[in-house]
């Protein structure tokens, strides 16, 4: 049953079954096990940030294809979520089209860029991509008067997903049962099926052509597959993925804007999301946004407590100081490259022998 | 179809990069459960050949014809499709995947379950069982679980041959199958190759240099010199020919004795 659900692809390393076991049992229960609006903040991110890192992953470590486009497609779903929602209401019903219709605006432009673009070499691709999603951006600015430009839109979800709504009075393990817990509970849910998902497609005798596409282009159109198709097929799927995360997003922050979308900043963190994880397995897409977030997260706060502890030695408290956390998480992402070549769970699956 | 089409034919192919005529005219045609041998010197134009009927090249004039339908404007996996198969000279596999997953994926092609998205992989039992079944015949089953990429050369030379043994073509197109492999792994390939040929009644071209390998297998000889068809025959006739004599023993023939040598032709 349970390897029915990962669709055969266990983990196949103790320590790595461990490590997403915590994650999972951490983000399931994150909102008793770490009380607090920040932490519940960042488990949601985290949740939202494995999806998106995942559709990535699916074009990058399965397919091969360096796209930049994947914030785009991100913001897409946030947008047309954050659109249906502050022009027609706050109701479910605007909430589903939002969303669907960001997956499908997402599915077309991603078989129009595929169509036009992946018959060609891979940079190109990359180029094209690069180009369409600095110019959706430029676009999303300046049309304010229908997305808000650089401010963004803030709207109303519907009630039950806010604050507001109580479930039941009392609290269970301190914890105040409210529209907001219900709002995380949609996101840990939403984002544990769509993960599912991508584990079946990977899997799936389309994800396996994927991997010869990938590993040698020209020997599978010579055995008989379509390998345009199969790219094109891929790129769409990893935006409505991505779209789909996007619109997650939405109904979290009930904001959506640039900064929180479309911003290459994001597209860089997805990249080294992947990476970091392990190129080429989902599990790495669980373990690089579960790592990298916390590090984007608690770095600073981390770094904070050392400096004061370290007030007495003038070098390393310079050194440790808040501000320069991203001069950090650079050096962790470099020894993790220089360690991991193929990522932790790459790591972690070829010590089981 | 008609029965009176060869299976494969090609009219008049040309094709010319820039100025070069790399492949000039050749007209040819071969019969079903035939092996032909395609030779000549290096940069005759053999691999090109090769590539004008599998598709890797598009023919800048001329026609290839399977069953009597031209495929010349088709795309590689279009023509996979109807029936060509090739192995390539340089090995050419999916290297980061294990042995049997390498053919899996072309009885997956065969299939057509390439675009099934949601069910997974390793449930599909027949696909696997006639991967190991293919895998058994080259030899090779005790290796399935290996990355291809650390096997050893001749072991991925019969891996080449294993793929297309999987897509089961009607034309087979072998490039080179031995190259350098050790010498008591030659007969296993050739073994292949001759038994996909009599049971299967394969269509067999083959490129090859070793004159031992073509004499114990083709039934027949082309000779290519600078891209031109120039001897057709019996093998026996036309390794008997001097333009042959001059490409295997020794000296290369320059351009201004090819005029002099087909006769066959």
């Amino acid at each position: 049953m349970l390897t029915r659900l990962l669709s055969g692809d266990t983990p196949r390393s103790g320590l790595l079954t461990a490590l997403l076991l915590i994650v999972l049992i951490s983000l399931a229960f994150a909102p008793f096990l770490f009380p607090g609006t920040r932490s519940l903040e960042t488990a949601a991110r985290i949740c939202i940030f494995i999806v998106l890192v995942a559709s990535y992953d699916l074009l990058l470590g399965y397919a091969g294809i360096v796209s930049f486009a994947h914030t785009m497609f991100f913001g897409i779903g946030a947008y047309g979520t954050a659109l249906a929602l502050s022009t027609t209401g706050p109701g479910y019903g605007s909430l589903i089209w939002g969303t669907a219709a960001g997956a499908v605006v997402a599915a077309v432009f991603a078989l129009a860029i595929g169509l036009f673009s992946l018959r060609v070499k891979a940079i190109f691709f990359a180029m094209v991509t690069l180009a369409v999603a600095s110019a959706f951006a430029v676009f999303v600015s300046q049309m304010s008067w229908l997305t808000g430009g650089e401010d963004g839109l803030n709207y109303k979800i519907p009630r039950e997903l806010t604050p507001a709504f109580k479930l039941i009075d009392e609290k269970i393990l301190g914890v105040r049962i409210n529209g907001k817990l219900l709002a995380y509970y949609l996101v840990f849910f939403v984002s544990a099926i769509l993960f599912l998902v991508m584990l079946r497609i990977v899997n799936s005798p389309f994800g396996r052509t994927l991997k010869a596409v990938r590993d040698n282009a020209f020997r599978a159109e010579a055995i008989g597959y379509r390998v345009v198709w199969y790219r094109t097929t891929a790129t769409i799927l990893s935006a409505v993925m991505a779209a789909l995360a996007g619109s997650l997003l939405a109904i979290w922050l009930r904001y959506t804007g640039p900064a929180t979308t479309l911003s290459m900043e994001i597209m860089i963190d997805i990249l080294l999301m992947v990476v970091i994880g392990g190129m080429g397995t989902l599990y790495g897409a669980v373990l690089g946004a579960t790592l990298f977030i916390l590090a984007q997260t608690y770095l600073q706060t981390l770094m904070g407590v050392a400096a004061d502890a370290s007030s007495a030695v003038p070098l390393f408290s310079t050194l440790v100081a808040p501000e320069r956390w991203l001069l950090w998480l650079g050096v962790l992402f470099i020894l993790s490259v220089y360690f991991f070549p193929s990522g932790i769970v790459g790591r972690l699956r070829a010590g089981r022998a | 179809m008609a029965k009176e089409h060869p299976i494969l034919e090609t009219q008049d192919l040309t094709i010319r990069f820039g100025g070069h005529v790399a492949v000039d005219g050749v007209s040819a045609s071969f019969e079903r459960g035939s092996l032909t041998a395609i030779v000549g010197p290096n940069g005759a134009g053999k691999t090109t050949y090769f590539n004008l009927i599998s598709g890797q090249l598009s023919a800048t004039s001329g026609a290839v014809l399977l069953n009597g339908e031209a495929i010349t404007r088709m795309s590689v996996p279009e023509r996979t499709d109807r029936g060509i198969g090739r192995a390539f000279q340089l090995t050419n596999l999916f290297p980061t995947l294990s042995v049997r997953e390498n053919v899996r994926l072309v009885a997956q092609a065969k299939a057509r379950k390439g675009f099934d998205l949601f069910s997974v992989a390793e449930s599909h039992v027949e696909l696997l069982e006639r991967a190991d079944h293919v895998l058994a015949e080259v030899r090779l089953i005790d290796k399935a679980e290996q990355t291809v990429a650390a096997l050893p050369h001749g072991d991925q030379r019969k891996l080449e041959v294993a793929l297309l043994i999987a897509l089961g073509s009607q034309v087979l197109m072998f490039d080179e199958p031995t190259a350098g492999m050790s010498v008591d792994e030659v007969p296993v390939i050739l073994d292949l190759i001759r038994k996909l040929k009599s049971d299967m009644d394969r269509t067999i071209l083959l490129v090859e240099h070793k004159m031992d390998v073509i004499r114990s297998l083709a039934d027949r000889i082309i000779v290519l010199h600078n891209g031109a068809l120039v001897a057709d025959g019996e093998p026996a006739d036309v390794i008997a020919l001097p333009v042959v004599q001059e490409a295997y023993l020794g000296k290369a023939p320059d351009t201004s004795e090819t005029a002099a040598a087909p006769e066959v032709a």
